[in-house]
């Protein structure tokens, strides 16, 4: 049998979807080379402390949200005596109470559940957005790059907090579902619609460096379809800068939302949420500081908690900048 | 070089106009009524809200509305708001107070984040070093809205070392906001110098410096120094294009009637014309310092050439 | 510094006899988290001015690492100088105060490296970086040591010198680089000039005429000059002695000429067989078996047994010269020729003593 025979033979079987058209032995290194990549960033992580710290403030953040019952020492958040006003903490309530008179420790712990949820919902959202326009963007090239690049520059001019401040502050008056609900759905989509630019470079110049390098080429020689080059051989290899941003960045998504809702455009009362406390504590700050100190303080060790998992996983998966 | 510059000028004119356009689109898309709202309780007769509406051509469809709006652009008229006040005249009010709170900002940002970075990054693994590891986590951790609260509480109640808001002490009114609005920048500063330097003490040509016989000092500032603070100057050029844009909670907390206090203000009170202007002269700044940073890049790298 | 003299031209030195550089018992450690790791184990070996010593070695031997601790430049920490010592014209280096360490080097001992392109500052003309060399050890002023730079760029052969000057390392080609790394190595008349792997970067054309202009450059200068390499062909041309290394020891050392056409080392004459020949032709290559040493973990005994077809193990050793457990010592095999290896007569192929 002539190479070309072979070569014809092994085109067809890829067509048949029998092989993975990744014969010639230069090829298929991807599921190869990720695989210890991500065996080695696993040992790297065991031994980072700040891994572990932010794993274990995540995990206390995520019960929270699951079950804040557990964590509220059994009070109910809404159950208020308004003789209880501002009252500081002592051993039966740990965080004291609010000016109206409801136990703290319950209000704090059960805003986890809507910081979680537009922290999830805004990060999906934007690794969507992300991947599909930067996957189309940096393969195809030419125009539709163009096009794409220039749309991600318009939306990273426009500061995130500001952007979707806009948007949500006249959202409730637009006919748009979802934007006009005043709702955590409404805080997510906004502050992904402003936030997606960043996972959609990293998405691209991934891209763009794998379409290049020899393997694609042997690829596409062996007859790939472009869907599939991108599926399996481009994708993977963006999965792990990606899932470092997506980390980081739900600790700063829970950020922004908590800052929007103080600034009266994010959820409205009688939401629980973490920005409302700060917003209702700072009028009482002097006289009351524990109303804007606790949900603060749970405010920012969740979003260390991000911050940390993340920092680790980009220490871990990128082995240029370890010392 | 020249010729790079006006290319990028050029394309900087299609992501001004987009972003602006964005925020047109959604200022003007919005619904109730501002010219209803400028009434207060004495409602207005029909003849001086059509008289109203027709002024601001809130009855024309949006692109005609945008059309209008860019063409004032270019003759330096940025509209009036709905009290009849040129947006230009509040512009000139208050972006003063921004820009010397970036500046503020930015000195915080290069001085405490450069010394940082630098002597963490020379005592690999030290004591220092990790102290920077730490805090810099913290502080890229606490939200800004957290930071100025504590800021306040601590510094200006407790301590009373600095007024907690309004510009009444002239700049030394701007140092605990300037602080605030600083943190991240600077702890990234730190941390970008510290890994920069930590990076270029192993290259091979640090290594030759020392073969020469150069005194550690020249090998430290010349060659290490030099070659690592590339990427932390350019970072801290784009960050004042996104300081002068991203001062709004800093703004309000601390009560300074900068143009991120009177951004959020109008986008509060609906009114739209101020809302676009001061948004387009945010979005100017950040694309404007960019397009300084990348030829500031070529300067400091002679690798980089963009003709 | 009181009696180290670096005034006087290399070549009124030659005369009288001391050798410049004298390495003993050299040892280099490298202490990691992850173990130690023993890339120098006692190298001794001395140089003459005008001579010309190549080290020989494939990589992780330990002749860069021998080569940056006699320049004072190895990173200490992770790697330490557990032993020995390096005089450099009858002064112990390792004694020296930092800054008497730093006065030799440039003016004393002076390195050029393999990679051009990294080695030379990308954000400073090649002028400037040659210059340093005299504002640093001469005081000279910016003007003067552009001026004195633009003459060495002409010494080394480059081109339009006065033109390049102000250019930047990337804007020359790879050899035109390597010239301006050896115009700065050499601007101070360095006593010795160590070479670590030179041309290795280079394509063959433009590694001739490199090693041209440094032999040549040595006779116009009579420094001493070590060649670190693993290219036979450059040792064959250029050096007059040999060192070759294995697993950081001196496993063979004699005259280029002696060396080469009768090894008495089997990894010397491993690596002779390896190389293609252009005389011996139609004869096939013999690759050594086995894998490099482990620096972290070197075998017992003589750390090249486990790829030696000339090893003795057990009883058919002769007795204290047991390849896996006696360590060979480096010992004058014929006079001018010394080898670590306990059957050097039978590779030799001359009657044991």
């Amino acid at each position: 049998m002539t190479d070309q025979q072979q070569l014809d033979l092994r085109k067809d079987a890829v067509e048949a979807g029998t092989t993975t058209g990744l014969a010639s032995p230069s090829v298929d290194v991807t599921q190869e080379r990720q695989n210890s990549l991500w065996s080695d960033a696993w040992g790297d992580l065991r031994r980072n402390p700040f891994f572990w710290i932010g794993a274990v403030l995540g995990l206390v953040f995520l019960l929270m949200a699951l079950v804040p019952q557990v964590f509220a020492r059994g009070a109910d958040p809404r159950a208020c005596d308004l003789g209880n006003s501002r009252g500081l903490p002592s051993a039966d309530h740990w965080f004291g109470f609010d000016t109206q008179g409801c136990d703290y420790l319950a209000n704090v712990v059960y805003g986890a559940r809507n910081s979680l949820i537009i922290g999830v919902i805004a990060v999906l959202v934007i690794l969507l957005l992300g991947v599909v326009v930067g996957a189309v963007a940096g393969y195809y090239g030419g125009l539709t790059d163009g096009i794409l690049a220039r749309l991600a520059d318009i939306f990273y001019a426009l500061p995130l907090i500001l952007g979707a401040l806009v948007l949500l502050r006249v959202g409730p008056s637009t006919g748009i579902p979802v934007i006009n609900s005043r709702g955590p759905g409404a805080v997510a989509i906004a502050l992904a619609l402003f936030g997606w630019m960043t996972a959609m470079r990293l998405v691209r110049s991934q891209v763009i460096a794998v379409k290049s390098s020899d393997y694609v080429a042997a690829a596409r020689a062996m007859g790939a379809s472009s869907r599939r080059i991108l599926v399996r051989h481009i994708l993977p290899n963006a999965v792990a800068p990606v899932l470092v941003y997506a980390t980081i960045t739900i600790g700063v998504i829970i950020a922004a939302e908590a800052t929007l809702t103080y600034l009266g455009v994010g959820l409205q009362r009688p939401a629980i949420s973490w920005g409302l406390q700060i917003e209702a504590g700072q009028d009482s700050i002097r006289t009351a500081p524990h109303l804007v100190l606790f949900p603060s303080l749970i405010l920012t060790m969740t979003v260390m908690a991000f911050v940390m998992m993340g920092d680790a996983l980009r220490d871990a998966l990128d082995p240029r900048q370890r010392a | 070089m020249g010729r790079y510059v006006a290319r990028r000028l050029l394309l900087t004119i299609p992501v001004l106009l987009g972003a602006s356009f964005l925020i047109f689109a959604m200022v003007y898309a919005l619904p109730g009524d501002p010219i209803r709202a400028l009434g207060g309780d004495r409602p207005l007769s029909p003849a001086v809200i059509a008289e109203l509406r027709e002024r601001f051509h809130l009855n024309d469809p949006l692109y005609v509305q945008y059309w209008e709006y860019v063409k004032g652009l270019f003759q330096g008229d940025l509209g009036t708001d709905f009290r009849g006040r040129p947006v230009l005249d509040t512009i000139e009010r208050t972006l003063p107070v921004t820009v010397k709170l970036a500046l503020v900002a930015i000195v915080f940002e290069a001085v405490i984040g450069l010394v940082a970075g630098v002597l963490a990054g020379i005592r690999r693994n030290s004591f220092f070093d990790n102290l920077v590891l730490v805090s810099t986590t913290l502080v890229v951790s606490i939200p800004i809205l957290v930071l100025a609260f504590f800021a306040q509480l601590l510094f200006g109640l407790r301590l009373q070392w600095f007024p907690i808001a309004g510009t009444n002490e002239g700049l030394y009114s701007y140092l605990l906001p300037g602080l605030v609005l600083a943190s991240g920048s600077l702890a990234y500063v730190a941390r970008l110098t510290r890994t920069s330097l930590a990076e270029n003490l192993r290259a091979d040509y640090v290594r030759t410096a020392r073969a020469k016989g150069l005194p550690n000092r020249t090998v430290i500032v010349r060659h290490t120094l030099r070659n690592s603070l590339i990427p932390v100057v350019t970072y801290i050029g784009a960050d004042i294009g996104t300081l002068l844009g991203g001062a709004i909670v800093t703004e309000t907390v601390f009560n300074l009637p900068g143009i991120g206090r009177e951004v959020f203000n109008s986008i509060r009170s609906q009114e739209g014309a101020v809302v676009v202007g001061i948004v387009t002269l945010m979005v100017f700044f950040f694309i404007f310092f960019n397009l300084v940073v990348d030829v500031l890049y070529a300067v400091l790298d002679p690798r980089i050439r963009y003709d | 510094m009181t009696n180290l003299d670096l005034t006087k031209p290399t070549a009124e030195l030659a005369a009288q006899g001391t050798p410049l550089l004298e390495v003993d018992d050299l040892r280099v450690e490298f202490r990691t988290r992850s173990g130690v790791v023993k890339a120098v184990n006692g190298v001794s070996y001395s140089l003459g001015a005008g001579e010309t010593l190549a080290i020989l070695g494939e990589s992780g031997s330990g002749k860069s690492v021998s080569a940056q601790a006699i320049m004072g430049i190895l990173e200490t920490p992770p790697a330490v100088i557990s032993g020995g010592g390096i005089w450099f014209q009858g002064r112990n280096v390792l004694e020296m105060s930092a800054e008497d360490q730093r006065r030799i080097r440039g003016p004393g001992i002076s390195m050029i490296f393999q990679d051009a392109l990294s080695s030379l500052n990308p954000v400073y003309s090649v002028g400037f970086q040659i210059g340093e060399m005299f504002r640093a050890h001469r005081g000279m002023s910016r003007k003067a040591a552009r001026a004195k730079a633009v003459e060495l760029m002409d010494r080394v052969r480059i081109p339009a010198a006065a033109r390049r000057v102000d250019d930047y390392p990337h804007q020359f080609s790879g050899g035109m680089r390597q010239r301006v790394m050896i115009a700065m190595a050499i601007a101070l008349d360095p006593r010795i000039l160590i070479a670590d792997e030179p041309t290795t970067a280079l394509d063959v054309t433009v590694q001739a005429q490199v090693m041209d202009l440094l032999k040549d450059l040595q006779q116009e200068t009579g420094m001493g000059l070590i060649l670190i390499t693993h290219d036979l062909g450059v040792v064959n041309e250029v050096a007059d002695d040999v060192a070759v290394m294995y697993a950081g020891e001196i496993v063979e050392r004699g005259t280029v000429d002696d060396v080469f056409s009768r090894p008495s080392h089997p990894y010397t004459d491993g690596l002779m067989s390896s190389v293609p020949q252009v005389e011996a032709k139609g004869g096939r290559l013999r690759p050594i078996v086995g894998q490099p040493p482990n620096l972290a973990d070197i075998p017992s005994g003589c750390p090249f047994h486990p790829r030696c077809s000339h090893r003795r193990l057990g009883a058919e050793a002769a007795p204290g010269r047991e390849c896996s457990t006696d360590v060979p010592p480096l010992r004058l095999v014929v006079p001018g020729r010394e080898a670590a290896c306990h059957y050097s007569e039978e590779v030799l192929g001359v009657r044991a003593p």
